[in-house]
């Protein structure tokens, strides 16, 4: 009969030879081989000390980015909803009033930015749908809560600080490979 | 007269406080070994390499519930764990720990009693703790109490007597039951061990079985029977339990040192001349490190081998180990009658 699996083993019941029902050359085996592992190297993560580091392409929380002047890029045009196949980002467009030119880059901006993490799948279409460079998924996590509402994450969550020292780098995972493929033509949502 | 009473005192509670404090440490010891040996770290967090880890495990068996089965019988519930807890201290006490020791130009053992019936009291008293195993299990009132209890009576018991006999060619060799005396005949390199190899196996693998250790600790056998005997047992009364099982393992590495690996003797030790109190001290450690070799061989085996089957363990205490072990008294015994 032709075997399962190349992996199956034959098994005999053959009666156990002497050493064998001594069991104590077996045994020393066994302690031989975990004797080994006292020496190997561990594999345990000192957590809170140590981290586990990200991939650098890795797809984390949001973040809204701001130019150098500490303007915010976003426009509102809504192309990254509409890229967004989970359909987590909402928007709501208001114009810029006269004095407002310190705080948004053009005459639109988003009033209400939303992305429910519930939602995200963070794919990264967002980030690639956008034309102004106001978006990037970070290696950040988004945390966890104990009600359904907060991860419903707002401007307050989203955009960076202002603080030129306490802006978000999003350089790691903008590696050229990743910029090839935002550039690539033949990704319909590129077009 | 007085002196020694006040000093054997002081020596009674200094191995009691001894004891204690090893099989405290013994845990983190044991939870430490046990992560080196599956590639972990084991407790770290409390304290520098986690040294306050006994003492955290200690406060939080003592802050939890007493609880009680209401059907279980009240006394004998309580009796049991400070039986074992009783029995495990008593072992220490004909045990030579050293060489005698001079304060004030007089002499003093470094043994609490040298009674000429050493060995004879340590498996009398052996004996007594799986009393304190069967009285908690069957006064909890639960079945699972009560099949870790039974199998425990009958796994000291079996193997109890392949643990006597090969002592007997021990003292067949020596001539004598009193623990000192045995010791001071393997002076320097002069070990039993090498006398006795069949018989050092034999009183190592049922030592294993007396302390409930694994692959032999069927009485708890947390697969099948929940938590065996002190299924029913919280707080600190299932810490004695616990508690025992660690001081057990420490008298019976102290044992098996004393009778096998020389006790406090070591080659050379004697001829570097040393002060008697220094000489004492170095030779208190040169025993405490064959316990603690002991001690590791007991962690070692636990987190390599897996539980034996209850008829295997039958099967190797009563087939295996009970003719050898009697085999093993008649070669000695043919050797020494005829001098050869």
């Amino acid at each position: 009969m032709e075997p399962l699996t190349q992996r199956s083993k034959t098994v005999s019941d053959k009666k156990m030879t002497f050493a064998e029902k001594l069991y104590l050359p077996a045994i020393l085996g066994g302690m031989r081989i975990t004797f080994g592992h006292l020496f190997k190297k561990k594999t345990t993560i000192q957590f809170p000390e140590a981290k586990r580091p990200f991939a650098g392409v890795y797809r984390g929380r949001h973040v809204l980015k701001r130019d150098e002047a500490g303007r915010e890029r976003c426009t509102a045009c809504g192309l990254c909803a509409v890229a967004c196949p989970a359909e987590a980002i909402t928007m709501v467009a208001a114009e810029r009033k006269p004095g407002e030119e310190g705080l948004y880059r053009e005459e639109k901006y988003a009033a209400v930015y939303e992305i429910n993490m519930l939602r995200c799948i963070f794919c990264g279409d967002c980030e690639e749908a956008c034309p102004k460079e106001a978006i990037f998924l970070t290696d950040r996590l988004v945390a966890s809560e104990y009600q359904r509402k907060p991860f419903i994450y707002g401007k307050e969550l989203l955009v960076e600080p202002a603080d030129p020292e306490k802006r978000i780098d999003v350089s790691e995972r903008q590696t050229p490979e990743v910029l090839a493929f935002k550039k690539d033509r033949q990704h319909k949502h590129n077009n | 007269m007085v002196n020694a009473v006040v000093y054997k005192m002081i020596l009674a509670s200094g191995i009691l406080v001894l004891s204690l404090l090893v099989a405290m440490y013994s845990t983190l010891v044991e939870r430490k070994v046990a992560g080196w040996f599956q590639d972990r770290h084991g407790p770290n967090r409390a304290g520098p390499w986690g040294l306050l880890q006994p003492l955290a495990d200690g406060i939080k068996l003592f802050f939890k519930e007493e609880f009680m089965p209401n059907t279980a019988d009240k006394f004998l519930y309580i009796l049991g764990p400070s039986l074992t807890m009783l029995v495990a201290c008593l072992t220490s006490a004909v045990i030579p720990w050293g060489p005698d020791i001079v304060i004030n130009g007089e002499s003093y053992a470094l043994q609490v009693a040298d009674i000429n019936i050493g060995i004879l009291y340590i498996f009398a008293i052996v004996s007594v703790g799986v009393y304190g195993i069967m009285i908690g299990g069957w006064a909890s009132n639960n079945k699972y109490s009560l099949l870790g209890a039974v199998r425990a009576s009958s796994q000291m018991i079996s193997y109890e007597l392949a643990m006597s006999l090969s002592i007997i060619t021990i003292v067949m060799m020596t001539g004598s039951l009193s623990m000192r005396e045995i010791v001071n005949q393997q002076q320097g390199f002069n070990w039993n061990i090498w006398y006795q190899p069949l018989g050092f196996l034999i009183f190592l693998i049922c030592a294993f079985a007396e302390t409930n250790r694994a692959p032999f600790d069927l009485p708890e056998c947390e697969t099948e029977l929940v938590g065996g005997y002190h299924t029913e047992y919280s707080s600190m009364k299932l810490g004695f339990y616990l508690f025992a099982e660690y001081i057990n393992m420490f008298i019976s590495g102290a044992v098996m040192a004393t009778l096998f690996l020389g006790g406090y003797h070591f080659p050379g030790l004697d001829k570097l001349g040393l002060s008697p109190n220094v000489f004492a001290l170095v030779s208190f450690l040169v025993l405490f490190t064959k316990i603690t070799f002991f001690g590791f061989i007991f962690m070692w085996v636990r987190w390599t081998l897996p539980r034996f089957r209850y008829d295997q363990l039958m099967k190797l205490g009563w087939k295996s180990l009970m003719p050898l072990a009697i085999l093993n008294v008649l070669v000695t015994g043919v050797i020494i009658l005829f001098n050869l």
